[in-house]
């Protein structure tokens, strides 16, 4: 460390001498605190929409009718607003990476990610925010901002009413969007 | 649920493992070993579960001492059905027990059929479990201690 030392601090040592049955036993030096929350997720009306289009291979936002702006996935209302929303827009299944991060730390029960893999802020075209997904197919070190990628589907016979249909986004080769368009697409 | 309704089970899980510190960490060797302990204060009086540090001057304490592992129910709540996850896989009573020896309460089950069965000022003693790691869970829980 440099600069702001942490000063050190003093101990005692602990005197278990009166305690028989722990001298000279090999110590407790950490202990297992597992928290585990089990819910059964119910989407609502607007995520049931997008998720059973996902079946179709295809991609729907709403659209707010007051600003313009296209929310996917779909949450029923403006998330800046509160207003409801009921109007279904069909996006395309490419756009281009708006930020992402690099992980190169395995995530316990994610077997399937193989390391070191990308995740990305992904704006789908006429998208007004940007939605998670895994960008492979290219080298994790080629994902930049910008970098323009479409949808790798799984195959026709193993859609199901899931977000999952889409394994991950790769590249398509485009140019690049430019810096100064990225971010917040049509600015949202 | 209606029929047909699109759901799909979500779950958090965090496998946490922490680092005790040797405070912490005596106090589950001990467990393991099948003694409680707890931490004496300057003033003489013992905290169990043993800290690090004076709650009143923060000061670092350092002598451990053993404990009984009877004592005394100070306060409880019962638990009519035992949920996912938790030790016990029937009603239990959650109590805050003072051990024998020590001057604040330690947070357990009692391991009891029913609520008529609890009463504030019970006896009870600790049931060890035969195969300990250095976990709370060492005690099974406590159960009533017949009048002598």
């Amino acid at each position: 460390m440099t600069g702001s030392e942490v000063p050190p601090i003093d101990l005692p040592d602990l005197d278990v001498s009166a305690i028989e049955a722990i001298e000279g036993v090999e110590p407790v030096r950490s202990v297992r605190t597992p928290i585990r929350l089990d819910y059964r997720y119910v989407p609502g009306r607007a995520a049931v929409t997008y998720l059973e289009a996902m079946a179709e291979k295809r991609i729907l936002g709403q659209r707010d009718p007051d600003t313009g702006h296209v929310f996917v996935p779909p949450r029923g209302v403006n998330p800046a607003s509160g207003r409801v929303l009921d109007e279904f827009v069909e996006l395309p299944d490419r756009g281009h990476v708006g930020s992402f991060c690099i992980t190169n730390v395995p995530i316990p029960g994610r077997d399937d990610l193989s390391l070191p893999y990308a995740s990305c802020w992904i704006f789908l075209d006429g998208a007004d925010i940007g939605f998670l997904g895994l960008v492979a197919g290219c080298d994790p070190d080629e994902v930049r901002l910008g970098m323009r990628v479409a949808a790798k589907w799984k195959p026709d016979d193993e859609l199901t009413a899931s977000a999952e249909n889409i394994r991950w986004w790769e590249p398509t080769g485009e140019p690049d969007m430019p810096l100064d368009e990225i971010r917040g697409g049509r600015g949202a | 649920m209606t029929e047909g309704e699109l759901w799909a089970p979500l779950t958090l899980e965090y496998p946490f493992t922490r680092t005790t510190g040797p405070v912490i960490g005596a106090f589950l060797t001990g467990l393991r070993e099948g003694v409680l302990c707890g931490i004496r204060r300057p003033d003489g009086s013992v905290l169990v579960p043993p800290v690090e540090y004076d709650p009143e001057t923060a000061e670092p304490l350092a002598e451990m001492v053993p404990v009984a592992d009877t004592g005394e129910v100070v306060t409880w709540t019962w638990t009519s059905e035992a949920r996912d996850h938790q030790p016990w896989d029937r009603p239990f009573a959650w109590a805050m027990v003072k051990l024998d020896g020590a001057d604040t309460p330690l947070l357990h089950a009692v391991l009891v059929d029913d609520p008529s069965q609890m009463r504030t000022g019970m006896r009870v003693r600790a049931r060890w479990r035969d195969e300990r790691e250095g976990h709370v869970r060492d005690i099974e829980g406590f159960v009533p201690e017949p009048p002598s």
